[in-house]
C-alpha cells in the first residue's frame, strides 16, 4: 500500500497564542480545529475523522464528544513514552463535571439496560438468555474461565451489582491476550491456513454530545455496522456467525439491534430461548464462551472476538459449536463506557 | 448513606470558572449558542452543534426529569444512584440522585438541582421534588 497521491492538505491553522492561562486545553483544541475548518472553507458537519495525540485532555472519547463531532475514523496513536503519564496528568474535559458521580462500567451499562427496559419492555429474563447461551458454548472450551452451564434462574438469582444488572450479567476479567498476523493476499495464498479476509469495516463514536436528544438505548454500532455491511456488500441476514462484544448481557442485546440483526427494541425477544446457541438458534454467537464466560484479557476483548470468528471461518472451532459451512462472520465491539462515551468497530470477515 | 459522602472538589479552569463562581451563589448555569439557539451542558466556549464561539451563560431552572438511573450496590462508600436527568431547558446530564430513598426512584420522576459542598466549589446534584 502507498499513500502517494492519496492525501491532500486542505486546511491549516496555527493558534496565535503563545501563552494561554485564560483558556482550557480542550478549548485550545476546539479553537485550532475551528480555525482549520474555516481555512479550508468547509463546516464542522463535513468532518468525519479525528486524529489526536496525548496532549488532548482525556483522549479520544472526551474530545470527540466535547467538539460534537460525528466521526467514522479515529486515530489516537501516540508514540511518546510518557503518553499515559500525560493522560493521567490532564483531567478530561468532561471530568470536572462528571468525576464526582461515580460512573463505573457496571452502572454505566446498568443505566442503558434500565432505559432499554423502560422504552422497549426488555426483561432481565431476556438478558439472562445471553449469559445462558455463552455458558452453553463455554462448556466445550477447556480454557474457559467459567465452564459451567447456567440457567436463566441462575442469572436472576445472582447478586444485584448495579440495577438491573446481576453478577452473571457481567463478563469475566482475566489475564491473557491474543495476537493477529495481518498480511497481503499474495502472502496469505502462499501459507497453509484457510484464507480469511476482511471485506468490510466501520468505526464510530458516541457520547452525550452536549446533552441534546440523549438516547442510551443505542450504541455507535448504528453507524459502524452499516458502513461495514455496505463496504462488504452483504447484509446481517447473510452472516453465519457473530462475535459480539459481551462486557455485559445488555451490551450484546443493544449491539445486535444496532447492527440490524433485529429491529430496535426487539433484541429481548431475539436473544431469548437459545437463539444465540450454536446448533440451536438462528445466530450462533461467541462460540468460545465469549467475555461472559471464557476470556476478557485486560478489558480488551476485541482481540478474542476476531480470533473466534477466524476459528469459525477456518472450521477450527470446537466441533460441538462449529457452524456448518461458515463462510461469512462478523466481529463487532464497543470500547469505553456504553452509557457515557464509547467507540464501536465492526469487521466483516470472509473465508475465501 | 450516600449523603455522608465526601465529594472531590471540581478542577476549575478558565473556560468553566464562571460556572463554579455561580455555583457558589447557588445558581446552576448552562450555556446557549446565540448563533444556532441550542443550549448545551457541560459548558463549552465553542458550541458543540454549530461550532460558533457565540456562546453565552444562562441560568437553568434546575428543574429536570430522570432519564435513566442505576443503583450501584457494590461500593465501599455505600449504595448510590447514578443517573442522567433531562433539564427543562433541554440538555441531559450525568449526576447522582441524592437525599432520598434510592430504591423508590423511577424514570420520568421530577427532580431539582441541589448543591453539595466540597473543599472547593460546590457540586450540582439532583433530588426528587
Amino acid at each position: 500500500m502507498t499513500i502517494k497521491g492519496k492525501a491532500y492538505i486542505a486546511g491549516i491553522f496555527e493558534h496565535p497564542t503563545r501563552h494561554a492561562p485564560d483558556k482550557s486545553t480542550a478549548q485550545l483544541h476546539a479553537e485550532v480545529a475551528k480555525g482549520a475548518i474555516e481555512d479550508a472553507g468547509i463546516s464542522k458537519a463535513d468532518i468525519d475523522g479525528y486524529f489526536l495525540a496525548g496532549d488532548a485532555p482525556g483522549g479520544t472519547w472526551p474530545m470527540v464528544d466535547y467538539l460534537g463531532l460525528k466521526v467514522r475514523h479515529i486515530d489516537s496513536t501516540d508514540t511518546g513514552g510518557c503518553s499515559y503519564l500525560i493522560h493521567l496528568g490532564h483531567a478530561g474535559a468532561e471530568a470536572d463535571f462528571e468525576a464526582a458521580y461515580g460512573a463505573t462500567t457496571h452502572n454505566a451499562y446498568g443505566m442503558c439496560a434500565m432505559r432499554h427496559m423502560h422504552d422497549y419492555g426488555t426483561t432481565s429474563e431476556q438478558l439472562a438468555w445471553i449469559k445462558v447461551a455463552a455458558s452453553h458454548h463455554a462448556q466445550y472450551n477447556p480454557h474457559a474461565f467459567l465452564k459451567d452451564v447456567v440457567t436463566v434462574e441462575d442469572v436472576l438469582n445472582s447478586p444485584m451489582i448495579s440495577d438491573p444488572l446481576h453478577r452473571l450479567d457481567c463478563c469475566v476479567v482475566t489475564d491473557g491476550g491474543g495476537a493477529l498476523i495481518v498480511t497481503t493476499p499474495e502472502i496469505a495464498k502462499s501459507l497453509k491456513k484457510p484464507q480469511v479476509r476482511l471485506i468490510g469495516h466501520g468505526e464510530a463514536m458516541k457520547g452525550p454530545r452536549g446533552g441534546k436528544d440523549l438516547d442510551l438505548t443505542y450504541s455507535a454500532g448504528v453507524w459502524s455496522g452499516p458502513r461495514a455491511f455496505e463496504e462488504a456488500g452483504v447484509t446481517p441476514k447473510d452472516i453465519k456467525y457473530a462475535s459480539i462484544y459481551d462486557s455485559f448481557t445488555i451490551t450484546v442485546l443493544m449491539q445486535l439491534e444496532d447492527l440490524g440483526f433485529c429491529r430496535k427494541g426487539e433484541g429481548g425477544r431475539f436473544v431469548a430461548d437459545g437463539n444465540l446457541i450454536s446448533g440451536v438458534g438462528k445466530l450462533p454467537f461467541n462460540t468460545d464462551g465469549g467475555g461472559l464466560c471464557s476470556n476478557h484479557p485486560v478489558n480488551r476483548g476485541g482481540m478474542t472476538k476476531i480470533i473466534e470468528a477466524v476459528r469459525q471461518l477456518r472450521g477450527e472451532a470446537h466441533p460441538k459449536v462449529q457452524v456448518k459451512n461458515c463462510d461469512l462472520a462478523i466481529a463487532h465491539g464497543t470500547g469505553g463506557l456504553l452509557g457515557v462515551r464509547h467507540a464501536a468497530s465492526t469487521c466483516i470477515l470472509e473465508r475465501v | 448513606m450516600a449523603e455522608a459522602k465526601k465529594y472531590p472538589a471540581p478542577i476549575i479552569n478558565a473556560e468553566t470558572a464562571h460556572f463554579w463562581e455561580a455555583a457558589k451563589q447557588g445558581k446552576f448555569l448552562i450555556k446557549r449558542c446565540t448563533a444556532c439557539g441550542e443550549p448545551h451542558y457541560f459548558p463549552r466556549s465553542i458550541c458543540p452543534f454549530c461550532f460558533s464561539d457565540k456562546t453565552v451563560w444562562e441560568e437553568s431552572s434546575g428543574e429536570a426529569t430522570i432519564y435513566t438511573f442505576s443503583l450501584m450496590r457494590k461500593s465501599a462508600s455505600g449504595p448510590y444512584a447514578i443517573a442522567y436527568v433531562t433539564l427543562k431547558e433541554g440538555p441531559s446530564l450525568q449526576t447522582n440522585i441524592v437525599d432520598c430513598d434510592i430504591d423508590k426512584l423511577k424514570i420520568g420522576q421530577k427532580v431539582k438541582v441541589v448543591f453539595k459542598p466540597t473543599d472547593g466549589a460546590p457540586l450540582p446534584f439532583f433530588t426528587p421534588v
